[in-house]
């Protein structure tokens, strides 16, 4: 599709014509769309400026749309530009997913590290999983690549059920920029226990507790509200940090919601604890809402990036070994070495994304990295346009949009329509079937009218919208 | 004249069938080196062996004065041999731009990061190789379909754009797998021009296969041919010409 410019607009230089957006209303457009998205939790309910007005519920949506549009989009360059398949691609997540949260539980990393060094876990695992392209093509890749699928949770399953919980969930601790400085120096032993006020959920107390004395069995420590009770877990954030011998040697409290909490130390008869605390505020990514400033942001950023390699060297690398193999290797392009540069990237972006939605969720379950995420990922990447650098955002948009909007509305009408029929189907059943039939008939329906994906048709509107009002 | 390419007793066999039997011939650098032969007669086979694409239980291939029989596809098109196919292999979903831009992978130095970015040094590459496949458009009259999506193009266009795309990699020795097949009269007239252009302006040695013997026999220097695997026969096109056993192979025994 050619690139067609206003009436008036011509390239003189070679870098004008390379430019992706080439006038200065292109860049306008651009700029406007990522300033409303940065908006759009200020006007949240819960927000911080409190105006309310707009649900919660789309903030949230914004955000899963934005993890799955880098996943998505690891998956376009590997699938959409280089050729290949992958059946695997949730359970890469699922590394980037468990990685991060591991990294941040047990090792003391913080989400900044924690990110990049599990992004790049993924991909290296990802590599490893490539190397069957060498031999293999099309459906036996597939096949290949769902040995992922399936190796990858189990293992995260059971021989490192210690680190992940197995099938529980596993809590991940809110990223934080900080703690600055430490405000409070305070020794807490099994008699005094440490009483400290918690601020509003952006910015965070945080107190990490260093043990300096136990004798005997581990402490119970704990943490209580004014009233005696027990803060249920999903109030505060605990990591708890370990020495290279698995001895426990500190702890971490972050508390979300704001209250006056107390924390203490319950040992048993004849033993003897004391531990050295240190608070310090920090800023806190806890809250939905903050946690959009840090997705959405580098969600833009990785598309950015995407686009850029697959304009240039890489990227038309990637676009030979897809298009022909044979003529890219004998021009020159060390084609296994190009499908394993795409299996790395594809898999450091489902990494990121991997390691974002976990950090949103708060909370990981290895049901979130199931096979049939793997197959909705390739339907919304086919959806939204294989091999097209908005691919990925129209077929998440797309289908997000669908399951957790349209569907939901239509779903009372509906409900009322169709037993009457339907008479002869129970009514149960009905209710079952409304959102997997309407979801896959939507996904026909896309596939039989527009097969090269949304982004295809957003092309060639662009290009009417041009040069209108001619019709060619 | 050095020898740029020697096919040295080269023997490639499929299970019971022998494509090339023994083959040995050198080209010579800066000349046009035409292979002829019937249908079947293991030309494509020859061709598939220089590039590596094939491996030769026999012979050696040496290219340079370096022996290339065991450097993989890719280092050879690095190291200056280039080029195009019998049944057109372009990258069929990209434009004549980017087809011809991918051929400058092997002079181009961005990787993915710096891609990523696309900014300074990478930018600036991208501009001077597009500068660089810009006078290949030109030369092969490609302007007006720059950006168009290969596979809308017609037969004979993409027969231009895949001599575009092996010219891009600037190598030193150019292989024409049937450049003219399917073509007709003008657009064969325009090929040939074509590959004269190329031999005379940037001294390219060139190794052609081709099937239409009176044009092979206008543009090349010196001619083999093949029949069932084997050389039969090797010379200038007049020698070529009057060789009992080509005319045999080609017109059948005794009806000339």
């Amino acid at each position: 599709m050619a690139n067609i410019h206003p009436a008036g607009v011509f390239d003189t230089t070679y870098e004008e014509d390379m430019s992706v957006d080439r006038t200065a209303r292109d860049k306008l457009w651009k700029n406007l769309a990522f300033v409303a998205l940065l908006v759009v939790p200020l006007l949240s309910v819960s927000g911080p400026l409190g105006l309310g007005l707009i649900s919660d519920q789309y903030v949230g949506l914004i955000a899963r749309i934005a993890i799955f549009v880098i996943a998505v989009q690891g998956l376009n360059i590997l699938v959409g530009y280089t050729g290949q398949i992958s059946l695997g691609h949730a359970a890469f997540m699922a590394i980037g997913a468990y990685g991060s949260a591991i990294l941040a539980r047990e090792l003391g990393f913080t989400f900044w590290t924690a990110l990049p060094v599990s992004a790049l876990l993924t991909g290296v695992i990802g590599l490893f999983f490539g190397l069957p392209s060498l031999r293999v093509k099309g459906f036996y890749l597939a096949m290949a690549t769902l040995a992922a699928q399936f190796i990858i949770p189990w293992v995260l399953r059971y021989p490192l059920e210690d680190l992940t919980g197995g099938t529980r969930p596993l809590n991940v601790p809110a990223p934080l920029i900080g703690p600055f400085g430490s405000y409070a120096d305070d020794l807490i032993d099994d008699t005094t226990p440490l009483v400290f006020q918690a601020g509003d959920p952006y910015l965070v107390d945080v107190i990490s507790l260093e043990l300096t004395k136990v004798d005997g069995a581990h402490p119970v420590i704990e943490l209580h509200n004014p009233g005696g009770d027990i803060v249920p877990a999903g109030d505060f954030n605990m990591t708890v940090f370990r020495d290279a011998g698995g001895k426990i040697t500190g702890f971490s409290y972050i508390a979300t919601k704001p209250g006056e909490y107390a924390i203490t130390a319950t040992v048993e008869d004849g033993a003897a604890f004391r531990a050295r605390a240190r608070r310090g505020k920090a800023l806190s990514f806890a809250t939905e809402t903050a946690m959009y400033y840090i997705i959405v942001p580098l969600s833009v950023l990785l598309m950015f990036l995407a686009r850029n390699i697959a304009r240039t060297r890489t990227g038309r690398a990637f676009i030979s070994v897809r298009d022909n193999d044979l003529a890219a290797e004998l021009l020159g392009i060390n084609v296994f070495g190009y499908k394993l540069r795409a299996f790395f990237l594809s898999a450091v972006y489902a990494g990121i994304a991997g390691c974002l939605l976990a950090y949103e969720r708060n909370s990981l379950a290895l049901d979130m990295f199931r096979l049939d995420i793997s197959i909705e990922m390739l339907a919304m990447l086919i959806i939204g346009g294989a091999g097209y650098p908005l691919g990925a955002l129209f077929g998440v948009t797309f289908i997000r949009v669908l399951q957790e909007a349209a569907i939901p509305a239509l779903r009372p009408r509906l409900l009322e329509i169709l037993p009457e029929l339907f008479p002869f189907i129970e009514v149960v059943n009905i209710t079952s079937a409304i959102n997997p039939v309407l979801f896959g008939g939507a996904l026909i329906v896309f596939l039989v009218l527009e097969p090269r994906g949304i982004a295809h048709r957003w092309e060639v509107l662009k290009v009417a919208w041009k040069i209108r009002p001619y019709a060619y | 004249m050095p020898v740029k390419l020697h096919v040295d007793s080269v023997s490639l066999s499929f299970g019971g069938i022998k494509a090339l039997q023994d083959v040995d011939f050198q080209v010579e650098a800066g000349e046009i080196y035409a292979v002829i032969g019937p249908n079947g007669a293991g030309k494509t086979s020859l061709i598939n062996s220089i590039n590596g694409f094939y491996a030769p239980q026999q012979g050696r291939i040496i290219f340079d004065g370096r022996d290339m029989t065991h450097v993989p596809p890719y280092k050879r098109a690095e190291l200056g041999i280039s080029r195009t196919f019998q049944n057109i292999a372009l990258y069929t979903n990209a434009t004549v731009l980017d087809n011809l831009m991918a051929a400058r992978h092997i002079h181009m130095k961005s990787n993915m990061l710096t891609g990523a970015l696309f900014w300074g040094p990478a930018q600036r590459e991208e501009i001077a190789h597009r500068s660089i496949v810009e006078e290949i458009i030109d030369f092969l009259e490609l302007e007006q379909i720059r950006k168009s999506i290969v596979g809308t193009l017609s037969y004979g266009l993409r027969k231009r754009v895949e001599l575009g795309r092996a010219l891009a990699l600037e190598p030193s020795l150019l292989l024409l797998d049937e450049p003219m097949a399917g073509m007709n009269i003008e657009e064969k007239e325009d090929m040939a021009r074509y590959i004269l252009d190329i031999h005379e302006l940037q001294g390219t040695t060139i190794m052609l296969i081709e099937h239409d013997i009176g044009l092979v026999m206008d543009i090349s220097h010196r001619i083999a041919v093949i029949d069932f695997g084997v050389k039969i026969g090797e010379g200038s096109p007049d020698e070529i010409s009057k060789n009992e056993a080509v005319i045999a192979a080609y017109l059948g025994e005794g009806e000339h």
